[in-house]
């Protein structure tokens, strides 16, 4: 496949890895503990699995799997919300694919289907709009969840809407911003983290810049990477080369696809629609200020939060859950309590096991039980 | 669709409704003349002739394929009913002659239950029927015995198919998962996914002009040839729901080996690996209908391959790992990257990612 074979080349890998051996290796803090790495994505997280990428990767260097995936992140209180709107009669409730088995207090989606509820799984905020056109006797919700790179398509799909006039759909929007969690993350008092690779996907809608705190004030450098096997790595060498330098920039590795100034339509459409809440609960970090969208006034008629009636009730995190500390870095995901015995991806209990982009679906799907075996 | 023959032979009791309606199914003249119509007069053969409620056969007869009986089961659901490639008929025939040769069986007789919801052209019951019937024939099976029901609208999505099939197992050939042992070599018949990603295309949901064809086909021969190479053939397996992946991880349990394959050796046709890029999905989980994964001795490794490679189902076939004495049940992948990964089975269907 063009510009993906390329991107995969193993011989390439090899002398890359060279190259990272011998910067750790000059590198005074690896002597003394890990080098810690966050990449913040979940489409990185499953990259890193997907091609083995850790076990690649000189045992001075620690990967810290991030909150960037945003079905992990969701609190169960917005996944009964869900529910609780799907399960009314009038609707077609629509959705993305690995959103489905996300755990409510209740039930997931999956079970809401099961117990007969119309949920539908669709590839894109438009798939949803066509089905409103085409069921104009039901109301169509689209489940929107992701962090800017799924902002703006639902934004053009409500200023679509607005345009047919379309009056049986409606948002129930979950998005959320990337910035202002790496930002609570670096405030954590149990946090070490030596740098980030920035998320390729978010940086391409919003550009580097808004990145510039994290070298500026925090004083770490960020890579913002592509996904395929070779950008991790070379993003990973990248940020080594800016720790044995002492240097703290953000610089861009994925500059084929993400310009330092973002994609402008995109971020019109976003700012068209959407406006910061005050806060937003995230499952396993709390509640963290303006890190949540929600839908303006002048589009609030495509606002299924004022459509519908919802619970809305702020579900803690199951007590046994370490999600949090997994989301921080502070532990490896086989060193939660309940990882793989009562959290496993048949029945999870956090929602770090439900995506394969959660930290702990990886491991325990790629190779974590083994792992933890050997740790614990 | 190629346009299917018309039955030549026993057309009787040709009924004229377009729509199959609870009539069809409540016993009567409508369900005989229906059961005539459709069904006996595609599958037209000496067993099912007579009608009578059981298809019998003469036990010398079967004993002349083997020494033991194999029987086997299986129901047919598929969205959308006809696809690139195959249609649920089909797809019926294909599988449960399938699951019979990869016991090591010679199919000979297969039964056809169709639950049929009401409004259903019976058009497309015939079409369904003949693509049956040909399928039958082109893997020398006779399907001898059968059932129809209807049930009202919403009570079942268009058609339901079961086939049960009964085979022969040839004398001296034991096939079992749990037979593989390290230094065993695992072989593939060739792409992989085709049939699950042809499926997910045709549904339309994702508005891909995708040009994959489904791999459904009849096996049997392609089995013959094989053990004929390689008589020490230590299992065979289907590849179907779950794909390779959960075949793999069968196979790992069951023999308390583990398996390691390498995802450059893995075949896929390009269509099918850009479908998996786009969508987030992984083709060694997609399902296949005309895929067997193979454990042989390494000593009759080459024999198995080369024999497979000249049957037109058996062109792409690959050696894509091995059995290894590692860690009970485990499956590992080294990727193409030159990492590795565990392979593990599916917790439940595979679900595309957000982004």
């Amino acid at each position: 496949m063009k510009y993906v074979e390329e991107f995969r080349d193993a011989e390439k890998a090899k002398i890359l890895v060279q190259e990272i051996d011998k910067l750790v290796a000059e590198i005074d803090i690896a002597k003394e503990r890990p080098i810690s790495i966050m990449e913040v994505c979940g489409g990185h997280t499953h990259s890193i699995f997907r091609y083995g990428l850790e076990g690649m990767l000189p045992k001075e260097i620690e990967l810290v799997h991030g909150p960037g995936c945003p079905v992990c992140v969701l609190p169960m209180g917005r996944v009964d919300d869900c529910v609780a709107i799907a399960e009314r009669p009038e609707v077609i409730f629509t959705t993305f694919g690995d959103a489905m088995r996300v755990p409510g207090s209740k039930k997931s989606l999956l079970q809401a289907k099961a117990d007969g509820a119309d949920v539908r799984m669709v590839y894109s905020p438009m798939d949803a709009l066509a089905l409103a056109k085409k069921n104009p006797d039901r109301e169509v919700v689209f489940f929107a969840i992701g962090f800017e790179t799924t902002i703006p398509s639902t934004a053009l799909t409500i200023l679509q809407a607005k345009a047919d006039g379309v009056e049986n759909f409606s948002v129930f929007c979950n998005h959320i911003t990337i910035v202002p969690t790496i930002k609570a993350i670096l405030d954590s008092p149990d946090l070490q983290l030596d740098g980030f690779l920035g998320p390729g996907h978010v940086s391409m809608v919003i550009g580097t810049a808004p990145y510039e705190f994290i070298s500026q004030h925090y004083k770490r450098p960020m890579v913002v990477a592509g996904f395929e096997p070779l950008d991790v790595l070379q993003s990973i060498w990248m940020v080594l080369k800016q720790i044995k330098e002492g240097r703290a920039e953000i610089e861009n590795q994925y500059a084929r696809i993400v310009s330092d100034a973002g994609n402008s339509p995109a971020l019109t459409a976003l700012s068209e629609v959407y406006e910061l809440r005050e806060f937003f609960e995230w499952r396993g970090l709390g509640s963290i200020d303006h890190s949540g969208v929600r839908i303006r006034d002048a589009y609030s008629v495509f606002d299924a939060e004022t459509r519908f009636a919802m619970p809305n009730i702020k579900i803690a995190d199951p007590k046994s859950c370490q999600c949090g500390e997994v989301l921080k870095g502070v532990i490896k995901p086989w060193q939660c309590k309940v990882f793989g015995s009562a959290c496993t991806p048949e029945m999870p209990l956090g929602a770090l096991m439900v995506s394969s982009e959660g930290a702990c679906a990886a491991y325990y799907q790629y190779g974590g039980v083994k792992k933890r075996e050997a740790v614990s | 669709m190629n346009v299917m023959p018309m039955p030549r032979k026993r057309s009787f009791g040709h009924i004229s409704v377009p729509k199959v309606t609870l009539a069809h199914g409540g016993g009567g003249k409508a369900m005989k003349d229906l059961i005539d119509d459709v069904f006996v007069s595609a599958f037209d053969n000496a067993a099912l002739a007579p009608l009578e409620d059981q298809a019998r056969f003469d036990l010398s007869d079967l004993a002349r394929y083997g020494d033991r009986l194999a029987f086997t089961t299986d129901s047919f659901v598929v969205d959308p009913l006809f696809f690139p490639g195959g249609d649920i008929g089909k797809l019926a025939v294909c599988g449960t002659v399938n699951d019979l040769a990869v016991g090591g069986a010679q199919p000979l007789y297969l039964s056809c239950a169709a639950i049929v919801e009401e409004g259903v052209e019976v058009d497309l019951l015939r079409r369904i029927a003949l693509s049956m019937a040909m399928t039958a024939r082109a893997a020398g099976v006779e399907i001898v015995t059968g059932d129809t029901k209807v049930v009202q609208k919403g009570a079942c999505d268009k058609v339901f198919l079961t086939t049960t099939g009964i085979g022969v197992i040839r004398t001296g050939i034991v096939l079992g998962a749990d037979r593989a042992r390290p230094g065993d070599v695992v072989l593939v018949n060739g792409v992989l996914g085709d049939h699950g990603a042809a499926i997910l295309g045709a549904r339309g949901d994702m508005a891909l002009d995708s040009p994959i064809v489904s791999d459904c086909a009849p096996l049997n021969d392609l089995i013959d040839v094989l053990i004929a190479a390689a008589p020490g053939t230590r299992a065979i397996r289907d590849a179907t729901r779950g794909g390779v992946a959960t075949v793999l991880n069968e196979i790992a349990q069951a023999s308390g080996a583990a398996i390691d394959i390498d995802e450059r050796a893995t075949p896929l046709r390009e269509e099918v690996r850009g479908f998996c890029e786009i969508l987030g999905l992984d083709p060694l989980y997609l399902a296949n209908e005309g895929k067997i994964v193979v454990i042989v001795p390494p000593e009759e490794a080459d024999g198995a391959l080369s024999a497979m490679r000249t049957h037109p189902l058996g062109a792409a076939a690959a050696a894509i790992g091995e059995i290894r004495s590692g860690e009970p049940g485990r499956v590992t992948m080294r990727t193409v990257f030159g990492g590795n990964r565990i392979v593990d089975m599916l917790v439940g269907e595979q679900l595309p990612r957000i982004c």
